[in-house]
């Protein structure tokens, strides 16, 4: 499914380097986790892959299902099945929840060259959607992400993940900012959409999401690259001890 | 919206300059006109005195300071192409009294009967000299000439052939439309409204359409206590014209203006609204929201808005949010007036431009004079570009990159929609704006 190899990338502003030859392959089906320090270069990835300005890749590559991410526009990684929940939502005063989403979806289906789904048949999806996620009709009709609460603009992005049904999914440290409640919310909707034909990376400072969203494979990452793999136990040992025993076994 | 800069000076009172004024431009420009003879003689006599007595505005002159007078001083506009409306008018499809202009000129076969219950509406050009009207025609204009003074009000006041004179007794069912069509490719339209709200009642003017070459419109506006009146203007230019408005309004205690004004594209355009509000919890909004892209022409956009609190707990706003591109001007002018007495006042302005190149600029004067030691008022300006973190937002959900700024544009422009009270005609003024923006490589 998604495959990163030795790839490179700085600041387009400025002369540094954040990732260094990172190596990273998820295959169809399965959630990794990456875990890592501030500073490792987690965030960065995240936007790398899903084509934000600001990068640049100096070198290696990355391809989902074998097509090369790095030359697209965000909109067309996005039709290509690859969709990032953000961080840090972005709240769009005036502009309706689900103007944006319906737009998205039919934007991404015209891509596809798939029939766009009328208002009904929108609509119909969306309220069923949303119920799971415990987002209220109310919710849906509100401007994008404005006067959210932390939990429901990460709930949103669940939201938007679930109607725009992609085949990849990062998750860039969707568990900050939740409560017990809202993150258990999160996860739930995350591991409904678990299949074996959609993968997930999940970035993460906290073993807590993990004990939800059960990884197959855990990395850690530390100034830009993939230092350590391994199975769950991975991110119970950086629980435990943190990275400083990690970090200096990778010298 | 990031707001990359910000270009604000908060200045003193412009003081109006002694430029010349030559007296043969003037009467060049009057010679282009034909004065109209009959109702309302006195009151056109004396704005006729008053705009000899004031010019035409030159280019020293403080308060055309960012807005070139020239266009609107020649005796004649430059002709337009005529053509066909492309499309419905704003507000065409829905229930309402619809009264035609054409040209500047009242066209009674193409409007609806003016009988509507809880208003009674007239033409000024064929309103006799016993009309109610007759005590306020230019009275509200003239009012507002001082400190600073509006010559093309006062030539508007002397010269204007038609117009409506609308007496507001109760709340009628629907709102009364004003559409404007133009016919002659130089015509120089001008108009002329007086509305007068009379105590209690409540009014939604709507006004819509194309105008000529030229325009120059005043609407008076005179508040009765607890009166309201909800003005919505939305003006669209296919083609480069010239245009300048005027709205005075008298605002008595606990009476209500709520004004908007949508207005796209154009070329050399002024709006100017001066409110007195006279009375006690007196409310006044004033807001626009206006795209210009000068590569439709040339475009220059000036909202000019002074308002006056002359009593207390009054609350003003003036929101203002400008879309400019391809080499296009935004101009704004604001000032709140807080007079001695005028205490509890509730004064805030913000005016906003949202540039999508370099080439583009807005210039903001934002002023506030308070003589009273017990208000609340304030101001603010900015100048940004599209938000890239919202832009990368919308596109890495696979919104395409023109489609996503078309709902930063809206984004940006919200407040000032929110100002339109009612919430179908908010939604049609939105939806509508989606079009224009998707559908024209143009805004």
């Amino acid at each position: 499914m998604l495959k990163i190899n030795n790839l490179h990338v700085k600041l387009e502003e400025e002369d540094k380097q954040i990732l260094k030859g990172l190596s990273l392959e998820v295959p169809a089906g399965e959630v990794h986790a990456i875990m890592g320090p501030n500073g490792s270069g987690k965030s960065t990835l995240s936007y790398v892959l899903s084509g934000r300005d600001g990068y640049e890749v100096t070198g290696g590559e990355a391809t989902l299902d074998g097509e090369s991410l790095l030359d697209m526009e965000p909109e067309e990684r996005a039709a290509a099945g690859l969709f990032l929940a953000f961080q840090y939502p972005v709240e769009i005063p005036g502009v309706g929840n689900m103007t944006f989403l319906r737009t998205a979806v039919n934007a991404q289906r015209k891509a596809r060259g798939e029939e766009e789904l009328s208002s009904g048949e929108f609509l119909k999806v969306v309220r069923a959607k949303a119920a799971e996620l415990q987002i209220s009709p109310e919710m849906l009709k509100r401007p994008v992400n404005v006067g959210f609460s932390g939990g429901e603009k990460k709930r949103n992005e669940i939201l938007q993940m679930a109607m725009l049904e992609p085949r990849m999914c990062i998750m860039d440290e969707t568990d900050s900012g939740l409560d017990v409640d809202a993150m258990r919310l999160v996860s739930e909707g995350v591991n409904a959409l678990r299949s074996p034909d959609r993968s997930f990376l999940v970035i993460t400072h906290y073993q807590r999401l993990l004990n939800h969203i059960q990884p197959d494979v855990v990395h850690i990452m530390s100034n830009g690259r993939i230092i350590k793999s391994g199975g769950p136990e991975l991110a119970l040992e950086v629980e435990e001890n943190g990275y400083g025993d990690l970090l200096a076994e990778a010298g | 919206m990031s707001d990359t800069a910000v270009k604000t000076k908060v200045q003193q009172t412009p003081q109006v300059s002694g430029a010349p004024k030559p007296a043969d431009a003037l009467d060049a420009r009057l010679a282009a006109l034909d004065l109209p003879q009959g109702a309302f003689a006195p009151a056109r006599a004396e704005a006729l005195a008053r705009f000899r007595d004031m010019g035409l505005p030159g280019p020293r002159d403080e308060y055309w300071r960012y807005t070139d007078p020239r266009p609107f001083n020649a005796p004649e506009p430059s002709p337009l192409t005529v053509e066909a409306a492309l499309e419905s008018p704003l507000f065409a499809e829905r229930d309402k009294l619809t009264i035609v202009f054409v040209d500047g000129r009242f066209d009674a076969a193409s409007s609806d009967d003016l009988t509507l219950e809880g208003v009674e509406i007239d033409t000024l050009a064929q309103a006799g000299d016993g009309h109610w009207a007759a005590d306020l025609f230019g009275r509200l204009e003239a009012a507002g000439q001082k400190p600073v003074e509006r010559p093309f009000a006062a030539l508007n006041t002397a010269a204007a052939h038609d117009g409506l004179l609308i007496r507001v007794t109760g709340k009628p069912s629907k709102p009364v439309h004003v559409l404007h069509r133009r016919r002659a490719a130089d015509a120089d339209a001008m108009w002329h409204h007086v509305v007068r709200v009379e105590s209690g009642a409540e009014l939604t003017l709507l006004e819509s359409g194309m105008v000529g070459a030229r325009s120059n419109g005043v609407v008076e506006v005179d508040l009765a206590p607890g009166a309201k009146l909800h003005h919505v203007a939305a003006k669209r230019a296919v083609d480069p014209r010239v245009g300048l408005s005027h709205v005075f309004a008298h605002v008595a205690e606990g009476a209500a203006l709520k004004s908007f004004t949508l207005a796209v594209n154009g070329q050399h355009m002024r709006n100017e609204a001066v409110i007195d509000m006279a009375g006690d919890d007196a409310v006044a909004h004033v807001a626009a929201a206006v795209l210009g892209d000068g590569d439709v022409g040339p475009f220059h956009h000036d909202d000019t808005v002074f308002i006056t609190h002359g009593a207390e707990r009054g609350e003003s706003r003036q929101v203002f949010k400008k879309v400019l591109k391809n080499g296009a001007t935004g101009v704004f002018q604001g000032k709140i007036l807080v007079k001695p007495g005028a205490q509890k006042t509730d004064g805030y302005q913000i005016s906003q431009a949202l540039l999508l190149d370099e080439a583009s600029q807005f210039l903001a004067k934002p002023e506030l004079e308070i003589y009273a030691d017990d208000v609340k008022c304030s101001h603010g300006s900015t100048t940004g570009a599209i938000d890239e973190d919202a832009l990368f937002y919308l596109r890495s959900r696979g919104v395409p990159r023109e489609r996503a700024i078309v709902f930063l544009v809206l984004s940006f422009l919200a407040d000032a929609l929110e100002e339109v009270e009612d919430e179908s005609l908010r939604d049609e003024i939105n939806e509508r704006l989606d079009a224009w923006l998707t559908t024209r490589p143009q805004i």
